[in-house]
């Protein structure tokens, strides 16, 4: 379930923590197993726990407790929203709407293409920034206005 | 977005350009002279943590403790490993200086960082980084590369005979995790719980080892105050509130961002950098530090100073300087359901009054917002919130009553008429104007 | 030492102590659910928050350490607010269920929502919905909607059962306990969760719905399964036992018992039961009156010894007999002139027999395992042959004393251990002699005879060092060794590591009795527990064995009964191969149905008594064998009570039996065993198969622990015999084959093949650690 690509990304991440202190590794070799297989499958989970030599089910406490992992399958594109207070005030609620209306799909649904799945984010800490999206966890996208959003839906393919 | 704008910059001199993070430019700037210095001169650790008291520095993550006397509380015979770490796991709405700071001047959180390692004789750190900023994150380990290849960390600091070596660990989506005994649960891969307290990190902290925790706008400030004298750094700010701060301010006005003040800069003054009010409206309540702060009517709020203990007195916190700033567009129901929803959503689950309380804090909220609100939920709301403050294991119980305590106290007739005409006072459309999203409409 | 007033009272407590803990000592009730004595602190639940002078927030009382001169107040305003409000959310999303909750009557949370609680709920929106879980036929987790996230059980599986199964997942008011995705509950100790849950989320799943706890009668009585004699409450109702729960003895087995412990009573009320007695006539077994099968018995066996020499009477009695059964049952034996008596069914080496100076025990007691600082266990499958004994050496590991394992196979025993070493049965005795000799290095003295060409590895070196630091350390030796065919051997290398380290050194004892086996001179003084099928008799007197399972040799033990004139089976059941084999089966009382002693392994003496009447026509064994003795018209046989019996072997009024000791009287010859060719069988006595109980407790048979034995070896081994893992296997081992699945296992040692014992597709088989053939099948 863990590439030997994936788990030299691991051992990177392991060196990072005391010898005895593997279990350190797990934040970081969940999100690196979560890449590989565009979620975390329960098997991907147990991988990660065996690898680290943790309890597979305190490998699951950490990947449920945290948002950014997902527990079920999505589509190629994660687009989460920022709804929270400062975002809101500058149009993070609309930009949500706005992409609903869209693509057609509420939060937490996929379209009907696979493509997008979209989420309703908390904090990114980039509130000067608002409207804010993340893509897949990783590219931050920033002043998302309908011109902007236009052009990120453009480009995701 | 830099920061945009700055009175008696510290933190944020020379931060133009793409590359001004880099090591070559930080020590163009006088990067890293600071612990150069100390490691040269041999400088007692004790002197160090003095510099540091002097300047009276005071926490730039939220609670404002002294950072000196923190480094104080680290016991210095403690034989085994000690660590020290950096809290970059920003996510209270409002908040994004740190992601500023380590975007742009991330070696001064890294020397900062060194600096205090070698003040309380720690050999290992971590810089928890907030999962969301994840570019963020990538250019630190980059900037981690840069500082090991020059010395400035790993074995034998610039041959000093000092050892300290600083890792980045990633948050995945967990503001609780910005809560330090949260974070130290985070770093040792687990859920982010708070830990009951006592013991404090100082004595119990990661893997169960002596540690502190300082914000990174705290461990940025360290190299200035070292290269100025603590006295000088004080003086940057007022009496108990020393050195500039960044303020991040979001919401209803012309150019949010981020701006480098000195502590006691009028709010009026911030409110003007950031380019005064969207669309010239009125300022109707701003938060002043970051979503957990009481909220304060446009009122007090303009005669108030930008430091820890003016805000204080008119009944807010100053916290990690997070300024929000809404305009009478904004429906107070609709904004405190929101925040409601955040701390819901962001409960780690752990203690009983913060992992019910807060759903029902938020569902009692979303109910009146949604028209279907009863004459006694605002006595309810009240009862429930005294049921969870104080009594919880971290603060996040605190930080989720704040809000609601605050709103209703200050905008308790918009509640009131929530309830009772089953809608806003301000009509939607108002407040659709006010978000600016689609231009058109404004 | 610090002193401390709670509402008044003055406490005097040492340092790092807590306010729950100064509570306790003044007897002051704080209200709680997420603290347990025995688990660590999570202060989660909140409810024990307390007001202390000075503090302007109430501060729990389970995580607030004490200070001197500190003022606390348990009911003052401030803190009954403060109780009252943490109630209130407790209740909030806790459902209205408890007249059908099982835990109805016996909740924490029902209990004190009567102090605290309201009359009326102010949440007038929905409850939140939690998903059942099937976790294994032992624990109920399907109203899950009633946890209060205190994590006991989380916190029990990762301190206490050394293996985190249970987790709370997700977080804020969505957080759940469950397994990782759907797995079940395997922990041997599982059950103690049940007890700790302070709701009716996790209940258990055979008293389910059978009676509620006002109903119940509780009675106290002593474990008959292992040899730490956990201290149990039987629960009654109209005569049945119901349910069984650990009863504290913080010396013995603190509030914990195993899952054996607390679910082998379902075979109390099993179908197969034997109610009646039965006697063979003319090829088939007849129920008959009890005085018509106690005088065929009596004739029988005067006949034979008349007929053919006392020399071919031979009896054998199981450890898990009582004090009384064994005694009587050695008397009777001895006065009708035979010396054929046993009660060790799984031993094979027995040279040590008539050179032991004292009744062999641990060698300690159970409540100085804490305070050891270093242990070395040899030849144990120490968590499935004693968890709680296990459990013991995992706190003990955790706090700072070193604990090694020297076995026949690398089972994970859940212990932070500080050298594991595991070969082949035929090897044990030169790997602890490697540590003896290490030892004798170490203190640079002249190793013992015998053990020139012994090298000691890096391993027996670090266990050598670990027995000779510190104050306190233990070598015990288990039922590998035991069973082991060279356990005199073992026995004579322990007494010689212990005699270098200054260790103790004990057995842990197999059964609820194998020290009281000693004590009751249920031994051979001619033929053995081997000899007597080795040798077959004509009659043989069995109690509570049950040969295809039970002993060592089940394939030559069964032959030799098969082939006797007379086998007389003293046994609660009717089933199982007996019917095949015995020609008089006597109905006598289990555990609960007749009163008793075992003395456990720390040599202590606990009698019980029977907390139900006896099941149809069964009597207490102790009472048919009196009634025996007397028709046999032997001398002694007048006793009017188990206590009268009982005094004859251990004097009135002693806690502790006399005469223990692991000494030998005269030292055995260190001499090693020559290496084995061939297969080695190496055969554990899993946890559910091991008595005649547990293996008719229906749901403990439903657990992953009871699943059918495997024919286990290295891939290596696997690939040598041209076998893939999976298929199916020829197991030979003189006469008896059977035929098994082939798996794959690198816990085995090289050349070892791993077949359980004490099951019946195995019962077939010979000697445990023998020689074995495996081929395809």
């Amino acid at each position: 379930m863990l590439t030997s690509e994936s788990r030299a990304r691991i051992d990177r991440e392991i060196a990072k923590y005391p010898a005895d202190q593997k279990q350190s590794a797990v934040m970081a070799a969940l999100a690196i197993a979560q890449e590989e297989h565009g979620w975390l499958p329960s098997e991907a989970i147990e991988a990660v726990a065996n690898y680290l030599g943790m309890a597979p089910i305190a490998a699951f406490e950490v990947a449920s407790f945290y948002n950014m992992y997902d527990l079920k399958p999505v589509g190629k594109y994660k687009v989460s929203v920022c709804t929270n207070l400062p975002c809101m005030l500058s149009g993070g609620v609309d930009a949500g709407e706005y992409l609903k209306k869209k693509l057609g799909i509420g939060y937490n649904e996929t379209t009907p293409d696979g493509l997008i799945t979209l989420r309703e984010g908390e904090c990114m800490g980039a509130c000067g920034d608002a409207p804010v999206m993340i893509v897949n966890n990783r590219r931050m996208c920033s002043w998302m206005n309908p011109e902007q959003i236009d052009k990120l839906l453009a480009e995701l393919k | 977005m830099a920061i945009l704008g700055a009175l008696n910059p510290m933190l944020s001199v020379g931060l133009d350009g793409d590359n001004a993070w880099r090591l070559a430019d930080y020590v163009k700037r006088g990067g890293y002279a600071a612990l150069r210095r100390i490691l040269e001169e041999k400088m007692s650790q004790g002197d160090v943590i003095n510099e540091v008291k002097k300047s009276v520095l005071r926490g730039r993550g939220g609670a404002g403790f002294p950072t000196g006397l923190k480094w104080s509380f680290m016991p210095r015979s403690f034989p085994g490993d000690k660590y020290v770490v950096c809290n970059s796991d920003e996510g209270e709405p409002g908040t994004f200086k740190d992601r500023d700071i380590l975007r742009y001047n991330p070696h001064s959180v890294i020397e900062g960082m060194a600096i205090a390692a070698y003040a309380m004789g720690a050999a290992r750190g971590y810089n928890y980084i907030h999962g969301e900023v994840w570019e963020i994150y990538e250019r630190f380990e980059e900037a981690l590369a840069e500082a090991r290849r020059a010395g400035f960390l790993g074995s034998n600091l610039l041959g000093s005979g000092f050892d300290f070596d600083l890792f980045a660990h990633h948050g995945y989506g967990a503001y609780i995790c910005g809560e330090e005994t949260a974070l130290l649960e985070s770093i040792e891969g687990k859920k982010g719980q708070p830990r009951f307290k006592p013991p404090f990190p100082a004595s119990f902290g990661l893997y169960g080892k002596p540690t502190t925790i300082n914000n990174t706008e705290t461990f940025a400030s360290i190299p200035y105050i070292m290269n100025l004298g603590g006295e000088t750094y004080l003086e940057a700010g007022k009496a108990n509130n020393g050195g500039t701060k960044l303020f991040s301010v979001s919401g209803h006005v012309n150019r949010p961002g981020n701006y480098e003040i000195p502590l006691g800069t009028p709010f009026a003054t911030l409110l003007e950098m950031a380019g005064g009010m969207r669309g010239g409206r009125r300022l109707k309540a701003c938060i002043p530090g970051g979503s957990s702060a009481p909220v304060v009517p446009a009122g007090p709020m303009l005669d108030c100073t930008m430091d820890y203990d003016s805000i204080s007195k008119v009944g807010s916190m100053l916290g990690s300087g997070a300024v929000i700033v809404m305009d009478e567009t904004t429906c107070m129901v609709k904004a405190l359901e929101r925040l409601s929803y955040f701390y819901y959503e962001e409960s780690c689950g752990q203690c009983t009054p913060c992992r019910e309380g807060t759903s029902w804090l938020y569902k009692v909220v979303h109910r009146i917002e949604h028209g279907k609100g009863r004459s006694d939920d605002l006595d309810l709301l009240a009862s429930v919130t005294t049921n969870i403050m104080g009594r919880t294991i971290c603060a996040l119980g605190d930080a989720a009553s704040m809000p609601v305590q605050s709103f209703i106290k200050h905008f308790h007739d918009e509640f009131a008429y929530h309830i009772e005409h089953r809608k806003c006072l301000v009509p939607v459309d108002v407040q659709r104007a006010g978000s600016g999203f689609f231009t058109a409409t404004v | 030492m610090m002193e401390i007033e709670i509402d008044g009272k003055v406490a005097r407590v040492p340092d790092g102590s807590t306010i729950m803990d100064a509570a306790h000592q003044v007897g002051v009730y704080i209200p709680h659910f997420c603290y347990h004595k025995k688990l660590s602190i999570a202060a989660n639940c909140r409810m024990c928050l307390v007001q202390v002078e000075k503090a302007p927030k109430p501060l729990p009382a389970c995580a607030t350490p004490v200070t001197n001169g500190m003022k606390v107040f348990t009911h003052s305003e401030l803190a009954v607010k403060a109780q009252k409000g943490v109630m209130e959310f407790l209740l909030i999303n806790h459902p209205l269920d408890c007249p059908i909750c099982d835990q109805g009557g016996e909740c924490q949370l029902q209990d004190l929502a009567v102090g605290y609680g309201g009359s009326a709920s102010r949440f007038g929106e929905d409850k939140r919905v939690v998903f059942h879980k099937d976790v294994g036929p032992l624990i109920s987790m399907q109203e899950m909607a009633r946890c209060i996230h205190c994590t006991r059980c989380v916190r029990f599986g990762q301190e206490i059962a050394g293996v985190m199964e249970l987790g709370m997942a997700s977080r804020n008011m969505h957080s759940e306990i469950t397994t990782f995705v759907g797995r079940s509950v395997d922990s041997e100790l599982s059950g103690n969760m049940i007890d700790l849950c302070p709701v009716g989320a996790l209940t258990s799943k055979p008293f389910r719905y059978s009676a509620r706890s006002w109903e119940l009668s509780r009675r106290k009585s002593i474990s008959p399964h292992d040899s730490i004699g956990a201290n149990l409450t039987i629960q009654v109702k109209n005569n049945v036992v119901m349910r069984v729960l650990p009863r504290d003895n913080e010396e013995i087995n603190e509030c914990w018992i195993s899952d054996k412990e607390r679910f082998s009573y379902e075979a109390l009320n099993s179908p197969a039961r034997l109610t009646r007695p039965l006697v063979r006539v003319d090829g088939v077994l007849r129920e008959v009156d009890w005085n018509v099968a106690l005088d065929y018995v009596a004739h029988a066996l005067k006949d034979i010894v008349a007929n053919s020499g006392a020399e071919s009477l031979a009896a054998l009695a199981s450890p898990q007999a009582t004090l009384e059964e064994l005694y009587l049952l050695q008397k009777l034996v001895r006065g009708l002139g035979s010396g054929n008596v046993d009660c060790r069914p799984r031993r094979r080496d027995f040279s040590a027999d008539g050179k032991l100076a004292g009744t062999p025990w641990l060698g300690l007691r159970l409540s100085e395992i804490k305070d050891l600082d270093a242990a070395l266990v040899v030849g144990s499958f120490l968590r499935k042959d004693h968890p709680l004994f296990a459990q013991r050496l995992r706190q003990l590991a955790k706090k700072w004393g070193k604990v090694s394992l020297l076995s026949v196979s690398a089972d994970d025993p859940l212990i932070r251990l500080h050298a594991q070493l595991s070969v082949a049965p035929s090897e044990l005795p030169l790997a602890l002699a490697a540590v003896v000799k290490a030892a004798a290095q170490i203190k640079g003295e002249a190793p013992p005879a015998g053990l020139d060409a012994v090298t000691p590895c890096a391993t027996s070196e670090a266990i050598a060092h670990s027995l000779l630091e510190g104050n306190r350390r233990a070598i015990f030796l288990g039922n590998a060794a035991e069973q082991n065919p060279h356990a005199a051997l073992l026995h004579a290398l322990a007494i010689e590591l212990a005699r270098l380290t200054g260790a103790t050194c004990g057995f842990i004892g197999e059964a609820a009795n194998s020290v009281g086996g000693h004590l009751a001179k249920a031994l051979p003084s001619a033929l053995n527990a081997r000899e007597m099928f080795a040798q077959p008799r004509q009659a043989y007197l069995l109690h509570g064995v049950e040969a295809d399972r039970d002993c060592h040799h089940p394939q030559q033990a069964v032959a030799a009964l098969k082939a006797a004139a007379l086998v007389v089976m003293l046994t609660p059941f009717a089933d199982g191969a007996a019917r095949d084999y015995a020609d008089v089966l006597l109905p006598v009382a289990p555990f609960t149905e007749t009163s008793g002693s075992f003395v456990n392994t720390e040599g202590r003496l606990q009698s019980f008594t029977g907390v139900v009447r006896p099941l149809g026509d069964s009597r207490p064994a102790w009472k048919v064998l009196r009634v025996l003795g007397n028709l046999l018209g032997l001398p002694g046989f007048d006793q009017n009570t188990s206590e009268d019996v009982r005094d004859e072997i251990i004097p009135a009024g002693q806690e502790f039996a006399g005469g223990l000791s692991n000494a030998l009287k005269n030292s055995l010859p260190l001499t090693l065993p020559a290496a084995a060719d061939g297969l080695q069988r190496v055969a554990d006595v899993p946890i559910y198969f091991a008595d005649p109980l547990a293996r008719r407790a229906p749901a403990l048979q439903k657990t992953r622990d009871a699943a059918a034995p495997t024919v286990r070896m290295r891939a290596q081994t696997l690939q040598s015999l041209g076998v893939t893992d999976g298929a199916a296997v020829r197991v030979r081992q003189e006469n008896g084959e059977v035929v098994l699945t082939a798996r794959a296992d690198e816990t085995v040692p090289a050349a070892c093949v791993r077949v359980a014992a004490g099951h019946a597709s195995t019962a077939a088989l010979g000697d445990m650690f023998g020689v074995i053939n495996v081929e395809r099948a």
